[in-house]
């Protein structure tokens, strides 16, 4: 029996910075000190505030410590596991007050946040069947299989109002509904773990923290609609993922909670393992399904719907891994607690990945409908550098922005369908001033004219013209025409697209054009960018009031663009200007961000 | 698997382990553990209590942690008990039996064990 826990993060984020050889260190410190029996150490999957890590968490005291190196582990464990002292310099900030440390679930971050999908992720060893079933794993399986009717477990996913966590918010219940009837040889249970938007990683996260949460869900899914197959289809990019699902899948088996008749009802279902290759568009579900069965992933016209004709031609039904990860906590919980967070029709809690000009960046789980400023100011700590808030972007490439003035909208499927946005995954992207609203439109649809599979006009041809009018904007060539044209444009690709790839795909440009259709003029009609950043439209000036003439700037520059001004007069003894910026500029800002008088600026 | 009852006799197994990682409020259980309480024989008392509470399944209510020195030496090994909501309770010159004496009566009786506790000693 161990009387701590040293929980050490192995999700994607915290790996790359060097979480595993903080492992090491710990299992070497702790056995150096004689302390193995008493102290487990566990890699867990990412416990969400990835801007920390690696992170660390000691428990029973709920220690966080935040951004720990191998060579401060000896310190930890000298000092924390030994003798009972936290170490309060590598706690995270947050945590630290003046007499000591908080737990975890006091910070800002952490407070306003209710962990359901993300419930074991960074708590339960991912790798350790035993630990998730100790947290009530596969109970709901045995609930579902020993209790309940196929129609009573649909009604208890229809009443709780859950809606699919993969973008387009359709009622889970409603769809394992439509497909339970339809008999077939054969049946499917698939699981899209695709997650190709942009800055969205909580399928990652739950796939690498609790893959057998989804396991669990596939299960009660093939039970609810009459399947005993079982597809996830994840990213290979996703290389941990994919092999803890590979861990999860085995162990399962050998329990025999998946396989035959499982827990002795006569009930059957497995699950098996399909790698994507990382095309957006094969996260479509008929793509999706088609990718599945060996063929090239492209989308196919609905109807038939996959409820009735999905993989191989079966009836199949297709969630999303964060739509899977409420499920048993709904069987076991009840509808009525899921439905009691949210609002009206958006029920329970979502998972955000905060990202781009923001504190804390990282994954956060809310109920639905908390306000957009709660999630900004208070979970993501608000805008870095005294920055001010200007937008944010949600639902990636398919989705919109909501701008400032917005700020106090509560998040929920209804509230942002509005204003023209969507929840979409839950990727949220915030800008500062420093971003230009027509840049972003155009980084987006760079993103889909290279996603998009070619197979429709509209889509393949569309979304290519659009990026050269866009291009046109930022370039400062464009006329009022063009803006016209371009608005044309969208309407046609969103209407004539076989898929939602290509519906979807002008909606960046939409939605900034509905809020900020004043900098597409600016671009256009001043040839400025407001925001600094089109390069075409901007020069780097040096203040010659502000210039010493120490000509740090001029051996920066990459591109021996800053000269010595031959044509300088001589003014209260200094030469003015002294340096210039010419032609050869390549507006990099590495002279900006080198001189120490402020002296370049931006015009 | 071939029935319930076999999960659960895992979820048993592991259920104490898992709920030490909670972020809940729990009565605290700290024993002093600098160098002057380890000397003293700190380390027997903090395992024995994290291993009966264990063996008890009161880790979800319990949790056992270490501190530094007290600042009172000469009464190592110290453990001081944090209920919510009342007042801490501190325990002197303790050892592995009188550990098992405080958890049987304080903290699954409900009864401050005078005769180790602090007061008896007439230091309060
Ligand atoms: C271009 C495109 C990409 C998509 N990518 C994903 C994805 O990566 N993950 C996902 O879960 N759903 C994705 N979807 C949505 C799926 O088609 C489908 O609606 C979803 O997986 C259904 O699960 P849900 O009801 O649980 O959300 C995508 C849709 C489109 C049109």
């Amino acid at each position: 029996m161990y009387r701590s826990h040293v929980l050490v993060c192995g999700g994607t984020g915290c790996t790359s910075s060097g979480s595993l050889k903080v492992k090491e260190a710990f299992e070497k410190a702790i056995k150096a000190e004689g302390l193995e029996k008493e102290v487990a150490v566990v890699e867990t999957g990412c416990h969400g505030l990835c801007q920390m890590g690696p992170v660390v968490i000691v428990y029973p005291d709920a220690t966080f410590y935040a951004r720990v190196e191998a060579k401060d582990v000896e310190e930890i464990v000298k000092e924390h596991l030994l003798k009972g002292r936290i170490v309060k310099r590598l706690v995270y900030e947050e945590a630290q007050t003046e007499d000591g440390v908080k737990t975890l679930a006091d910070t800002n971050f952490y407070s306003k946040q209710v962990r359901v999908a993300l419930r074991n992720c960074g708590v339960i060893n991912p790798e350790d069947i035993d630990e998730y079933i100790g947290t009530g794993g596969y109970e709901a399986l045995g609930k579902v299989l020993t209790e309940m009717t196929p129609d009573e477990v649909i009604q208890v996913i229809l009443d709780s109002g859950l809606r699919g966590r993969g973008g387009a918010g359709f009622p889970t219940g409603l769809k394992w509904k439509l497909c339970r009837p339809n008999q077939a040889d054969k049946k499917y249970v698939c699981c899209n773990g695709d997650e190709g938007d942009p800055g969205a990683f909580m399928d990652r996260s739950v796939l690498e923290g609790d893959p057998h949460a989804v396991l669990e869900a596939m299960a009660i899914a093939g039970y609810a609609i009459g399947s005993d197959q079982g597809y996830i289809y994840v990213r290979a990019e996703y290389p941990i993922a994919v092999e803890r699902l590979k861990i999860a899948i085995k162990q399962a088996r050998e329990y025999g909670l998946l396989g035959k008749n499982i827990f002795g009802t006569g009930f059957n279902f497995d699950i098996d393992l399909r790698l994507g290759a990382g095309a957006f568009v094969c996260g479509e579900e008929t793509a999706l399904m088609t990718s599945i069965e060996g063929k090239r992933g492209e989308p196919r016209p609905r109807p038939p719907f996959p409820a009735v004709k999905g993989l191989f031609g079966k009836p199949s039904i297709l969630n999303n891994v964060e739509t899977y990860a409420n499920i048993p906590q709904i069987i076991l919980k009840g509808a009525e607690w899921f439905a009691s967070m949210g609002t009206e029709k958006s029920k329970g809690t979502k998972v955000f990945a905060l990202g781009g000009k923001i504190k804390n960046t990282g994954l956060v789980e809310i109920p639905m409908g908390t306000p957009l400023r709660t999630i900004i100011e208070n979970i993501g700590g608000g805008i870095p550098n005294g920055k001010k808030f200007k937008a944010v972007q949600t639902g990636g490439p398919s989705g919109g922005c909501i701008p400032a003035q917005y700020i106090d909208i509560p998040v929920d499927y209804e509230n942002l369908a509005s204003i023209g946005c969507i929840v979409g995954s839950g990727g949220m992207i915030v800008m500062d001033e420093d971003n230009c609203m027509v840049d972003i439109a155009k980084f987006f649809l760079e993103f889909t004219v290279d996603e998009s599979c070619g197979k429709c006009t509209a889509c393949r041809i569309g979304t290519r013209r659009m990026l050269e009018i866009l291009t046109k904007i930022t370039d400062g060539k464009a006329t009022m025409d063009d803006l016209t044209k371009l608005e044309e444009l969208c309407l046609y690709v969103k209407n004539n697209s076989l898929c939602a790839l290509g519906q979807t795909a002008p909606n960046p440009v939409l939605s900034t054009l509905k809020f900020f259709k004043d900098e597409y003029i600016a671009h256009i009609v001043d040839k400025k960018c407001p925001a600094g950043v089109c390069k075409a439209l901007m020069t780097y000036n040096i203040d010659p009031a502000k210039c010493i003439g120490c000509k740090a700037c001029a051996k920066g520059c990459p591109a021996n663009a800053i000269k010595v001004n031959a044509n300088s007069e001589v003014k209260e003894g200094k030469k003015l200007p002294y340096l210039v910026i010419g032609d050869e500029c390549v507006k990099c800002g590495a002279c900006q961000a080198t001189c120490k008088f402020g002296a370049i600026y931006k015009k | 698997m071939k029935s319930l009852a076999e999960l659960k006799a895992i979820k048993e197994k592991m259920q104490n382990q898992m709920n030490m990682r909670s972020d809940a409020d729990h009565t605290r259980v700290v024993v002093g553990m600098a160098t002057c309480g380890i000397a003293a024989g700190a380390r027997p008392v903090l395992n024995t209590l994290s291993d009966e509470i264990q063996k008890r399944g009161l880790t979800d209510k319990i949790a056992v942690t270490q501190t530094g020195c007290i600042g009172l030496c000469q009464f190592e090994p110290i453990v001081e008990v944090y209920e919510p909501g009342k007042e801490k309770v501190t325990y002197i010159k303790m050892d592995a039996e009188k550990a098992l004496e405080v958890i049987e009566r304080h903290l699954v009786g409900g009864h401050v064990v005078e005769k180790y506790s602090m007061g008896a000693s007439g230091l309060k």
